[in-house]
C-alpha cells in the first residue's frame, strides 16, 4: 500500500510488522490501528496486560530558576503543588478559555521539568510555549530523542517487576522513578500513569533502545499473558475510562471547565496564567456547554460528530467520542450538550443517519477497575 | 480460515454474490473486507421488500472504529435478510461466506451480474492494492 512511507514513524516502526500490526495514518503517523483484534486487546488490558508503543506523544524539556513560574503561567493547574518525582495532569490555554492541548508535567528536579504533550499537537504547542519564555530558563522539544511505551492492566506491574530490582509497588499513583534500569536497557523514567483507566506504567526512555525493551516485555511478559496492543484498544480503553483526547474532546474552542476536566484548572492559583481570566468568567456565570457521557439504548452507535437533539427534537450538542463498548456491551458516548440537558437520566436523541435514536445521559466513568 | 466459494462473484466494493434459484442472489461481504474492518459490531441491512439499486448503499456496518457503508453489487428487492446479524454481528468476521451473509435480493436487471468479478479478478482486484 506504500502509505506508510510518507508518515511519520516511531521509533518501533520496524517491529510492528513482526508482530501482526496493521497499520494506518493516524493523524500523521504510521501507527498501529491493531494487532490482532480490538476486542482482544481491549479484553487484555482489563484482564492481564497490553503494551503500546505511544512514542509519537511529545516530550518538552523545561529547565532553570525560571522553570516553575513559566509552568504555572502556561498551564492551568498548580505546578507549585507538584513534589520532585511527581507527575501533574494540566492543559494549556488561549487568553479565551479554548484549550491548546492537555498534557503531563512531571517534575525531574527543583528547576527541571518534562512537559508530555499531544502527537498531533507537537508544533504547534511548541510554538506557543516559545511565544512566553521569559527569564532564566531553557526550553527544548525531545520528542524525537525520546520514546514511549505504555503498560497497563492488573498484570503490568508484576510484568515490569521482572526486569528490575526498583521495588515498583512503592510507586505511586501520578508518582515516577527516574534513572531506572530495566533488564539491560539503561536510564528509563519509570511513571505509574496511563490512558486506559487501568493500574500500569509508562515507560520514557531514549528511542534507540525502545525496540530492545518492547521485545524485552513481550518475552518476560508471555507467561502473564501480555500482548502488543494498538491504538484502536487505547481509544475504546480510554472512553470508557472518561479520559479526553484532544480534537474530539478537547479543543481550540472547547474549554477544559466544559471538557470536565476542571480538577486540572485551578482559577483559585494566586499567580496569574493564560486564560485564567476566561476560565474564572466561565466559572462564575455557569457552564453553558457540558461535556457528558451518553448510552445510546436504541439500535446504534454514537460517534465522533454526530448530532444530539433533546426529546423535544431542539438541538443541544454534538457526540465528541463514541463506541460500541467492548466491556459493558453498551453504545457509549462522549456528547458536549446544552448544561440544561447535562443531568444525569435526561433523555435525549442521538441523530445516527438521518434518524434519531434514544438515548440517556449516563454516570461516568462508563468503566471503574475493579 | 473460511474459504470462498469458486463460484462466487465479486464488487469492487467488497461484496460477494451467490446465485441460488432463478434470479435470486444471496449477498455477503469477502473475507478480504471483514478483516480490512476488524471487529465488526453494528450491522444495519434493508429490511424485506426494501428496493436496493446495484451501486447505491444499502445499508451501514460498523466495526468498533469505522462506519463503512454496504453497497448492494445488484438491483432488487429484498426477499430475505439475515437476522441472526442483529445480536451476533461478529458472525461476519468468523463466517463472511455462510452464516454472516447479508441479504437475499431477487434480482430486477439479472445483466447486472455481468459487471461483477469472478474469483480470480477479485484476487487480483485486491491484490493491486486497490480500495
Amino acid at each position: 500500500m506504500g502509505i506508510a512511507t510518507e508518515l511519520k514513524q516511531t521509533p518501533l516502526f520496524e517491529v510492528y510488522g513482526k508482530f501482526g500490526a496493521k497499520v494506518i495514518d493516524f493523524g500523521g503517523w504510521a501507527l498501529p490501528v491493531q494487532f490482532s483484534s480490538i476486542l482482544e486487546e481491549h479484553e487484555v488490558v482489563r484482564t492481564k496486560a497490553g503494551l503500546f508503543d505511544v512514542s509519537h506523544m511529545g516530550e518538552v524539556l523545561v529547565e532553570g530558576k525560571d522553570a516553575e513560574s513559566y509552568i504555572n503561567y502556561l498551564c492551568t493547574n498548580d505546578v507549585t503543588k507538584l513534589s520532585i518525582n511527581q507527575a501533574q495532569y494540566t492543559a494549556m490555554c488561549y487568553p479565551d478559555g479554548g484549550t491548546v492541548d492537555d498534557l503531563l508535567v512531571y517534575k525531574l528536579d527543583n528547576e527541571k521539568y518534562l512537559l508530555v504533550i499531544n502527537a498531533a499537537n507537537i508544533e504547534k504547542d511548541y510554538e506557543w510555549m516559545k511565544k512566553y519564555v521569559k527569564g532564566d530558563m531553557t526550553l527544548i522539544n525531545i520528542s524525537n530523542d525520546v520514546a514511549q511505551i505504555a503498560i497497563q492492566g492488573p498484570k503490568a506491574e508484576e510484568v515490569l517487576q521482572k526486569l528490575t530490582e526498583t521495588d515498583l509497588s512503592k510507586i505511586g499513583s501520578f508518582k515516577f522513578v527516574q534513572h531506572v534500569n530495566l533488564d539491560e536497557i539503561k536510564d528509563v523514567l519509570v511513571s505509574r500513569t496511563g490512558y486506559t483507566g487501568e493500574d500500569g506504567f509508562e515507560l520514557y526512555l531514549s528511542a534507540p533502545q525502545a525496540e530492545a525493551l518492547w521485545v524485552k516485555l513481550l518475552e518476560v511478559g508471555s507467561d502473564d499473558g501480555l500482548k502488543p496492543c494498538g491504538l484502536g484498544a487505547r481509544d475504546t480503553l480510554r472512553l470508557e475510562a472518561r479520559l479526553a483526547l484532544y480534537g474530539q474532546e478537547l479543543l481550540s474552542d472547547i474549554s477544559p471547565l466544559e471538557a470536565g476536566i476542571g480538577f486540572a484548572v485551578k482559577t483559585k492559583k494566586e499567580s496569574d496564567f493564560i486564560g485564567k481570566s476566561a476560565l474564572s468568567a466561565q466559572k462564575e456565570a455557569g457552564l453553558k456547554r457540558k461535556l457528558v457521557g451518553i448510552e445510546v439504548t436504541g439500535r446504534g452507535i454514537p460517534r465522533h460528530g454526530y448530532k444530539v437533539v433533546s426529546e423535544g427534537g431542539e438541538a443541544i450538542g454534538v457526540v465528541t467520542s463514541g463506541t460500541q463498548s467492548p466491556s459493558l456491551k453498551k453504545s457509549i458516548g462522549l456528547a458536549l450538550i446544552a448544561a440544561d440537558h447535562a443531568e444525569v437520566g435526561t433523555p435525549i436523541k442521538v441523530e445516527i443517519r438521518n434518524k434519531q435514536i434514544d438515548a440517556v445521559v449516563v454516570k461516568t466513568p462508563f468503566y471503574k477497575k475493579g | 480460515m473460511t474459504k470462498a466459494i469458486a463460484t462466487l462473484l465479486y464488487s469492487k466494493e467488497h461484496e460477494w454474490v451467490l446465485q441460488l434459484d432463478g434470479n435470486r442472489v444471496r449477498i455477503g461481504i469477502s473475507d478480504f473486507a471483514q478483516k480490512q474492518l476488524g471487529d465488526i459490531v453494528f450491522v444495519e441491512t434493508p429490511e424485506v421488500d426494501d428496493e436496493v439499486t446495484a451501486n447505491e448503499s444499502m445499508g451501514t456496518i460498523e466495526s468498533v472504529k469505522a462506519v463503512s457503508d454496504l453497497y448492494s453489487p445488484v438491483s432488487g428487492k429484498v426477499v430475505s435478510a439475515n437476522e441472526e446479524l442483529g445480536d451476533a454481528p461478529e458472525t461476519i468476521n468468523e463466517h463472511p461466506f455462510e452464516a454472516g451473509w447479508l441479504v437475499e435480493v431477487e434480482m430486477s436487471n439479472p445483466e447486472d451480474l455481468e459487471s461483477l468479478l469472478n474469483e480470480d479478478e477479485y484476487q487480483a482486484f485486491i491484490n493491486g492494492g486497490e480500495e
